[in-house]
């Protein structure tokens, strides 16, 4: 489904991801850990093309997106969310979704026809809403919301795009343990129908969800493998999991 | 919507009224100021709903109302043509212009759109053949047909108030259909849009475009209307003029540009032309400064009420 070859960024003389080379297989939810500063994030972008590679080759789908825009690859499918919150914050948790919708269907170069009267857009932004668990707060502004229903919109905008597989970056950030269980709940509910690459930091969350984890350290991949390999695997244990596995 | 109306109406009746009074001067007046509002409504449209903050929305409204006088000026009379001409040249050049400037973003954007305007304003100074600084004299306003004498001040305004009427219910569509949305989404969160597909550039360009067409008209009626065009339309004080009435007025309210026109407009006048003994005891000239006073009721709304006089009207909030 994605494949990434050597693919690199640098930021003048800080190399954030040096020849990285990631296999996303369609169906599955791979987990995409590391420390801070490893460059996940940037990764993340050079996917979702908001930054541009130095380097390599990214394939989704069968084609070369090294070049293509950012709302070109979402055309294809690939949808992204952030790890700080980007929503559209006075819009109201339907108006976001349906932007959303609005974004995947067909062009918006309609000057006349109130969007009030396509139905359709708003069914759709409904039927996200009840995925994501919004859909008693529909007419809230987005501002309004606990920081876990902003989250969980976050993520919403991006499933809104019909994507075949979705960049869901550190969606757990910053959640309550509640919180955190509801959002596991919500990507195990839609691997059934969208390849997920995930980068978390909560390492229950990834060891639960993921069915491979790559270990991105430095800019580099350092391993990749089922996740019993990748607990096993020293070299991780010691550049990352250090404690928390061992404990 | 009711209000909407109550408004127009009192707009129609307007020269009747004036014509009861015998002072058809503010007809003339209410004519200009109307097409202020028809020019910053385009500029809000940009600058409100859009947050593309041009600061040369005058080379627009300067290439109408020059392409429309040369069209007089060649004998070509008829606003038929004179018209459309002026509309299509600013569209033209805001196309231009909104393809280079829109690859830049905040300080930059200003930046870049002042210096487009600042070109075309020597640009225009330079043409000798239309006047150069000195400007262009106009034979006549332009020519309508159907018996209507836009030469006369009644039918002159009730043209305006149609393009205004047209302009605000336009823009009124325009923000509920699809694109509309976009716009202001991209306003709100532009890496957002992108990232959910949407081809950000070419939205803002389009609005871009749209916003400059009908500066363009905003531009070919003040040049009927005085009869008469110079350089100074273009320059960049006359861009920061159209800014000040859109954020007077309401940034990103449907009623924003025309009310901060009427306002500042209204303001100006009301200054150099009713003098307060008083204050002319205290400080004689003040009445050639009229800008201090704008600059007084200016501070005023942006630290009172930064959502201008239509956000003070309207308990909606903007869009």
């Amino acid at each position: 489904m994605l494949e990434l070859r050597q693919v690199s960024k640098r930021f003048g003389g800080v190399v954030a991801t040096d020849e990285v080379t990631l296999e996303v297989k369609g169906g599955e939810v791979h987990a995409l850990i590391g420390p801070n500063g490893a460059g996940k994030t940037t990764l993340i972008s050079q996917i979702s093309g908001s930054l541009a590679s130095d380097g390599g080759e990214i394939r989704f789908d069968g084609s070369d997106i090294t070049r293509a825009r950012p709302h070109e690859r979402v055309k294809l499918g690939l949808a992204r969310s952030y790890q700080i919150t980007s929503i559209f914050k006075r819009f109201s948790v339907l108006d976001n979704l349906a932007l959303a919708v609005q974004a995947r269907s067909g062009s918006s170069f309609s000057f006349w026809r109130p969007v009030a009267a396509e139905s359709a857009l708003f069914e759709q932004a409904r039927s996200i809403a009840n995925e994501i668990g919004l859909l008693r707060k529909l007419d809230f502004v987005a501002a309004a919301l606990a920081h876990g229903e902003q989250r969980a919109l976050e993520v919403g905008l991006a499933l809104a795009t019909r994507p075949k597989l979705v960049l869901l970056d550190e969606p757990l950030a910053g959640m309550g343990p509640e919180e955190a269980q509801r959002m596991i709940a919500l990507i195990d509910r839609i691997r059934s129908h969208v390849t997920v690459l995930l980068v978390e930091h909560d390492m229950d969350a990834v060891f639960r969800l993921a069915n491979r984890i790559s270990v991105l350290v430095n800019g580099c991949v350092i391993a990749s493998g089922a996740p019993e390999t990748i607990k096993a695997n020293v070299q991780v244990r010691r550049a990352y999991l250090g404690d928390e596995v061992a404990a | 919507m009711r209000r909407n109306i109550f408004i127009f109406a009192a707009l129609i009746l307007f020269p009747w009224a004036m014509s009861a009074a015998d002072s058809l001067f503010y007809v003339s007046f209410a004519s200009r100021v109307i097409i202020y509002a028809i020019a910053a409504t385009s500029l809000n449209l940009v600058l409100g709903y859009g947050g593309m903050i041009s600061f040369g929305h005058a080379a627009f409204v300067g290439a109408g109302a020059y392409i429309a006088s040369i069209c007089i000026a060649e004998g070509l009379t008829s606003a038929w043509l004179g018209w459309p001409a002026a509309i299509a040249a600013s569209a033209l050049a805001a196309w231009l212009i909104g393809a280079v400037s829109l690859r830049t973003r905040g300080v930059y954007f200003i930046m870049i759109t002042l210096a487009f305007a600042q070109m075309a304003f020597y640009l225009v100074n330079s043409m000798k053949a239309y006047g150069g600084d000195e400007g262009l004299t106009l034979p006549r306003r332009a020519e309508l047909g159907f018996g209507l004498d836009l030469g006369n001040e009644v039918v002159f305004y009730y043209v305006v108030l149609f393009f205004l009427a047209i302009s605000l219910y336009g823009l009124h569509r325009i923000m509920q259909a699809r694109f509309g949305r976009v716009v202001v989404a991209i306003r709100e969160n532009e890496a957002r849009a992108e990232a959910i597909g949407l081809p950000v550039y070419r939205y803002k360009l389009v609005c871009f475009v749209i916003a400059g067409a009908v500066a363009g008209l905003a531009g070919a009626l003040l040049a009927s209307h005085g009869k008469y065009v110079n350089p100074n339309v273009l320059h960049w004080v006359q861009s920061g003029t159209l800014m000040i009435m859109v954020i007077l007025g309401g940034v990103g309210h449907l009623w924003g540009g025309a009310i901060g026109a009427a306002v500042l407009l209204g303001l100006e006048h009301v200054i150099s032309d009713y003098p307060i003994p008083w204050l002319a005891a205290v400080a004689p000239n003040y009445q050639q400064h009229a800008n201090l006073g704008v600059g007084l009721v200016m501070l005023a709304i942006v630290l009172f009420a930064p959502q201008g006089v239509a956000g003070l009207l309207s308990r909606r909030p903007r869009a």
